[in-house]
């Protein structure tokens, strides 16, 4: 490795990168907030960084109006059912991977987290015509199985960690008071467990929120898309609607950046977990 | 009592017979996870390799058998090339900006403390979009009319290099590649800021109590340390750049005239918009195979790094 003979970078250096990153991150959120509740003459004819003399917030009004929440209840249907999923069997399959002696057990972990490499892209054809196939293309439900799928991997890596570490005593204890498998399971374990099981929701969460692909090819109306799909699909109606179609990328970003507000600590933690070997 | 009896009547060792009921405990506790693993990654796996063995349009019967036709064709194929050679730019790219900027910045919240909340939750911010969310509003930020950048090298009477970023075919791609790194640069900085967090600070503190200087502690320690991680965000960002998708199809589709086509947006293009589900599926599969041999080349070699050093 090559060593720098320099000094580490002073503390100027290191406040100016600072600065340099707030900038760069935080601009272009200032340009899309700004140009949203600009007229679309505005946008050509006065500085980019002006403020409107007038603000005009009816680009807002006219995607509320419009079938924003529809979009915004079929995220929010779609994201909580495969989180709920997504939790249940992931844990269920940590539990087995974690403290059940069996066969192979090493083996199928290993499968399942080489899950993790497989593109999306690779299952997308097949997945699609199966979609078709059980005629639950263009509905809501034709998500869930490819979100929770994707997002078992991971899930089941980091709960399995977890499980990993809870004390073998507790689980003797309550084995001579007479426990089974499924009251070890659910009175003991997914109680220990709720930590590691509010990072792979919130980690799975954000995903499953933010995901385009399956949504574009899987559904084709705004009465079964998702909110990304909403900008997608005003981008083709507002082509020209520069202000409109920022309006549009800030109410969909809104309810995640609020949620993101409300629960920092949470959320980053979450992140931070679902990154470490993700 | 109830054992006792049991193993009485069973020939079957007792240790072994627990085994047994074990085993069946695990397949019921594992069983809906590997169906839904079975349904919608290995199935599709194995359909698109057969698919990519077809000639067909995706309507009705109108399959043809071709062998491995679509696998020949794909080989000489200079849109595919070339993708190919864009993951591999978007790869090198990732690699060389995201993880070092990633460090610093990690280096830089972790010292900063208590104090940079602040900093986090701005820091953060584009983690939580969508990529269709992040590439709509560079479109415009790139716009060559009214987007900042113009607007910005205009007011500093640099017109000449005002450009038409993602319409310019030599220029599409960097372009693209920046905004990626804008995405991606706050995962490595939560990657690294995790890494340190895990560090014991009794590492730090004896090395300084045997008068070690900020510098050596920096490269003897810390650096090393965060071994584990860096591998981690190699492999990560090497898997990821390949299989690099939404924001560069909503920024450009992989125009203009495939200057910033991937795999991925090639392989979208051939199913979805010329109907050719065999050659898609061969694309796709290629992509897989690329990933998968990508991802065991770099765990291993990272691997043999870390015992090296």
């Amino acid at each position: 490795m090559l060593r720098p003979q320099t000094a580490l970078p002073s503390r100027a250096l290191l406040f100016l990168a600072a600065l340099v990153w707030l900038l760069v991150t935080t601009l272009p959120f200032v340009f899309m907030l700004l140009t949203s509740v600009k007229s679309q003459s505005d946008v050509y004819l006065i500085p980019v960084w002006a403020l409107p003399k007038t603000f005009d917030f009816s680009n807002y009004l006219n995607v509320l109006r419009g079938s924003f929440f529809i979009y915004l209840r079929n995220s929010i249907f779609v994201v909580t059912v495969s989180v709920a999923l997504t939790l249940l069997l992931s844990s269920m399959a940590a539990f087995a991977f974690a403290r059940i002696r069996f066969r192979f057990n090493g083996f199928l972990f290993g499968l399942v987290v080489a899950g993790l490499i497989v593109p999306v892209h690779v299952t997308l054809i097949p997945v699609y015509l199966m979609t078709r196939t059980l005629g639950i293309y263009d509905t809501p439900f034709a998500l869930i199985g490819p979100y929770v799928a994707f997002s078992l991997p991971i899930s089941i890596f980091i709960l399995t960690e977890f499980m990993r570490q809870i004390p073998r005593e507790m689980e003797e204890a309550a084995q001579i008071d007479g426990a089974g498998p499924m009251t070890l399971f659910t009175r003991i374990f997914l109680p220990l467990c709720m930590p590691g099981l509010a990072t792979v929701a919130i980690y799975n969460g954000i995903n499953m929120w933010n995901e385009f692909i399956f949504a574009y090819v899987l559904t084709s109306s705004p009465q079964s898309r998702t909110l990304p799909l909403a900008i997608w699909d005003f981008q083709g109606q507002y082509s020209a609607n520069i202000p409109a179609i920022l309006a549009v990328v800030t109410l969909t970003s809104l309810p995640l950046i609020a949620a993101y507000i409300f629960g920092q600590e949470r959320i980053i933690q979450g992140m931070m977990a679902g990154s470490v070997k993700g | 009592m109830s054992t006792i009896t049991s193993a009485k009547t069973a020939p079957i060792p007792l240790e072994k017979r627990r085994q047994w009921s074990q085993a069946w405990v695990a397949a019921a506790f594992l069983l809906p996870a590997l169906l839904l693993l079975g349904v919608f990654l290995v199935y599709p796996l194995l359909t698109s390799f057969r698919l990519s063995l077809l000639n067909w349009n995706g309507l009705g019967n109108t399959a043809q058998y071709v062998g491995l036709h679509n696998w020949a064709e794909l080989l000489h194929d200079s849109t595919f090339l070339t993708a190919i050679k864009n993951n591999g730019l978007l790869a090198l790219l990732s690699i060389a900006i995201q993880i070092p900027a990633g460090l610093v910045l990690a280096f830089l919240l972790n010292k900063a403390g208590r104090g940079s909340t602040f900093l986090k939750v701005l820091y953060f911010l584009p983690l939580l979009m969508s990529s269709v969310a992040i590439g709509t509003v560079f479109r415009s930020v790139y716009d060559p009319n009214f987007g900042p950048i113009n607007s910005l090298l205009r007011a500093m009477h640099l017109d000449v290099l005002a450009q038409d970023w993602l319409g310019n075919p030599s220029l599409a791609l960097p372009s693209v590649i920046a905004v990626v790194c804008w995405q991606n640069i706050p995962f490595y900085m939560l990657l690294f800021l995790a890494g340190l967090a895990s560090m014991p600070a009794e590492l730090r503190e004896a090395a300084l109590l045997d008068g070690a200087s900020k510098r050596v502690i920096f490269w003897r320690i810390t650096l090393p340390f965060l071994q584990g991680t860096i591998r981690t965000a190699l492999v990560l960002s090497l898997i990821g750049s390949l299989r690099y998708f939404d924001l560069i199809y909503v920024m450009t589709g992989g125009g203009p005239s495939g200057a910033s086509e991937v795999m991925a947006t090639y392989m979208y293009r051939t199913v979805f918009a010329s109907f050719n589900i065999g050659y898609g599926a061969a694309i796709s599969t290629a992509m897989f195979i690329i990933v998968a041999v990508a991802a065991g080349l770099a765990l291993r070699t990272t691997r043999r790094f870390e015992t090296e050093v």
